[in-house]
């Protein structure tokens, strides 16, 4: 087994286990290449199926390209896509002025809303440890409170793949299939499975997106990677962070931190 | 081929750990531009101004404060050889759980001891949760030798007391370094202020560890995880543990004690031949009604040799939580994808990690970081391997309510 085929072993081990635990699961999918490679584990998990929800937390914000490949590919792989928007808080003229206060009332309300609504115990989340130092943190399986607090001063300790398997109740359970990928991790693989992808990753008039989201926090860097072999190569040679382009993460030293002991993904 | 390897950083508080891994992404030329600003920034914020290289991995706002880690942490870097995920332990003994909780993810250790202190409390108490946990290959490093002033004298004493201490446990540490974290000296470079020392650098030492071996060869273990029915056909799910799982094989379930055949193995490619440890994958069984009474739990085996079957687990168990465990309690084992409730029936030579010294040869009850040797009565029937034959079968969690609190190999 090379190093892909453990990474992706491992993940279809760590999904497996939150279906057998958590009946009210879903996939938090938000389009970009992290959380699009979790929909294609969990149907290597199930042998083409999703057997439970695709949740989008739409912000009105992202790109055109991202909404024209979720609706494709969600009726493609046969996904139960559940989309929410906090209409209220956009409604009241919500803009990301302030990058906190648009997160948290965009993405964390909307995802507790999501909550609610449909009642879910799991959430299987792409995220990776080499995002930002506060994820690195992580554990795989990660209880959030009510309030939908992050306890990260006292973790529940996880060893040799047995994880937190029962949730008090009034907590859901973050799960992140993800997190021992690396991100030219995700394009080896990206590019070995043929995992289709949204292209405003690649280069066009010499710039492309490294990380996506919202059009209003998304800055391109320069680029001439056209395509996945290119891409691979550029991240092997640089030493620039990921989320350099996202602007949430820099309004102050931590800001990360803040938004996600209030629930941030 | 496999071409990363995992190593956790481990030892006493503020001997120097995360401020090793921020040199040691700063020689390898890691650190992305933004973070190299974002550590300066931070450090100009702190009150004394000293820039800081654990500030790369003491990434929460606590931690900078403090200057203490809380968590464990990974972080990734790369040599021509190859890439590494370091994971960084906290010092603190009231972390315990996170060092352990890093630990179990790693092949090798890096041990540090810093040169003006020494050998300390949590020093000892990682290098004995090492060998508990299976790590057997180890890395030292004798840190701050500046504080020392290059003392090849002091440098001896340490790396004899460390030595010693590591072969009561049987691990033999492949080398010994002496090193200044925070200036750079046999980090990636050779120093001219140490002239007696001729062994390699640090990040020389690292590209000698091996990666941990495949267990392939392994007799089969294929613990089932999950059953799926998916167009009238039914899978069994899992990962395997050692061994292969082939088309044709004939295989027994334990506990359950039943035979089977196996048809193929199934992936969302199509039908497999087989299958090797660490793969996740789905089981076909040939016989018609051979699915009666498989679920979760069940491990299909090799016919021989067979795991230990049984409902009484004698094991080496370490305790994780501030609430201490008493004889008589009721707690649930969780082994491979096995659950079973089990009474703590006798907990013997209970332990000081750290000293060693036996507090009880018959005990009532044990306190966090404590080890001891615990006679389980399981309400059911389970199977297990030697922690030295089949790693995933020798060991298991003890949870209460829904917290994991122990941790245990039986041998």
């Amino acid at each position: 087994m090379d190093k892909l085929d453990e990474l992706e072993s491992q993940s279809i081990y760590i999904i497996r286990e939150a279906y057998y635990h958590y009946k009210k699961l879903a996939v938090l999918w938000s389009i970009g290449k992290d959380s699009t490679t979790l929909v294609w584990l969990v149907r290597k998990a199930f042998f083409g199926k999703v057997p439970f929800p695709a949740l989008h937390i739409d912000t009105s914000f992202k790109f055109p390209e991202m909404y024209k490949f979720r609706d494709e590919y969600s009726k493609k792989w046969g996904m139960d896509l559940k989309i929410t928007m906090n209409k209220a808080a956009l409604d009241a003229g919500m803009t990301c002025e302030k990058k906190l206060d648009c997160c948290n009332a965009l993405k964390t309300n909307a995802l507790k809303m999501a909550i609610a609504e449909h009642g879910f115990e799991a959430l299987l989340l792409g995220i990776r440890r080499d995002e930002h130092g506060i994820r690195a943190k992580e554990r795989y399986f990660s209880p959030r409170d009510e309030s939908f607090q992050w306890n990260y001063q006292d973790q529940p300790p996880e060893l040799w793949d047995q994880y937190k398997s029962q949730a008090e109740e009034k907590t859901h359970i973050r799960v992140h299939p993800l997190l021992g990928w690396t991100e030219v991790d995700i394009w080896r693989y990206l590019k070995r499975e043929q995992v289709p992808i949204t292209d405003l990753y690649f280069s066009k008039q010499g710039k492309r997106y490294r990380s996506i989201g919202c059009t209003t926090c998304c800055n391109p860097i320069e680029s001439n990677a056209r395509n996945i072999d290119e891409v691979i190569e550029e991240l092997e040679t640089t030493n620039t962070s990921e989320r350099a382009g996202r602007a949430q993460d820099k309004e102050d030293t931590y800001t990360m931190q803040k938004l996600r002991a209030l629930g941030y993904m | 081929m496999r071409e990363d390897l995992k190593f956790v950083a481990v030892g006493h508080v503020d001997h120097g750990k995360s401020t090793l891994i921020g040199r040691l992404l700063y020689d390898t030329n890691s650190l992305p531009p933004d973070k190299m600003e974002e550590v300066r920034l931070a450090s100009e914020q702190a009150e004394d101004g000293i820039p800081e290289f654990a500030f790369v991995m003491d990434h929460l706002e606590e931690e900078r404060k403090n200057r203490v880690t809380i968590d464990t942490a990974q972080i990734f870097f790369r040599t021509p050889k190859r890439e590494y995920v370091i994971i960084d332990a906290p010092g603190h003994k009231q972390f315990l759980k996170n060092m352990i909780t890093g630990s179990t993810q790693a092949e090798a250790a890096l041990l540090l001891v810093a040169a003006e202190e020494g050998l300390q409390e949590q020093t000892h108490r990682h290098a004995y949760m090492l060998s508990l946990l299976g790590i057997k290959q180890l890395l030292v490093v004798i840190n701050k030798m500046d504080l020392v002033e290059f003392s090849q004298e002091r440098f001896e004493q340490i790396k004899t007391d460390i030595t010693k201490r590591l072969n009561e446990f049987n691990l033999t540490p492949l080398m010994v370094i002496p090193i200044v974290a925070n200036l750079g000296d046999n980090v990636a470079k050779k120093t001219e202020r140490m002239p007696w020392y001729k062994g390699m650098t640090l990040l020389a030492g690292l590209d000698e560890l091996q990666p941990a071996p495949s267990v392939e060869e392994n007799t089969l273990r294929f613990p089932v995880q999950d059953v799926y029915e998916q167009d009238g056909e039914k899978i069994l799910v899992g990962r395997v543990a050692s061994g292969t799982i082939r088309s044709g094989q004939d295989i027994m379930f334990h506990p359950l004690g039943k035979t089977a055949t196996v048809d193929y193995v199934k992936t969302l490619e199509g039908k497999q031949e087989k299958a090797e440890a660490g793969r996740s994958i789905g089981v076909v069984l040939k016989e018609k009604g051979a699915m009666q009474g498989l679920r979760r739990g069940e491990v299909a085996c090799d016919l021989s040799p067979s795991p230990r079957v049984g409902n009484t687990v004698n094991a080496t168990v370490f305790w994780m939580s501030g609430e201490p465990l008493k004889k008589g309690e009721t707690l649930e084992l969780k082994c491979a994808t096995q659950q079973v409730s089990c009474k703590v029936k006798k907990i013997s030579e209970r332990l000081n990690s750290s000293t060693l010294e036996i507090l009880a040869d018959d005990a009532d009850e044990l306190l966090d970081t404590e080890v001891a040797k615990l006679t389980l009565k399981a309400d059911g029937y389970l199977c297990m391997d030697p922690f030295e034959q089949v790693p995933e079968m020798g060991r298991f969690v003890l949870m209460r309510d829904t917290d994991t609190v122990a941790g245990g190999v039986v041998h």
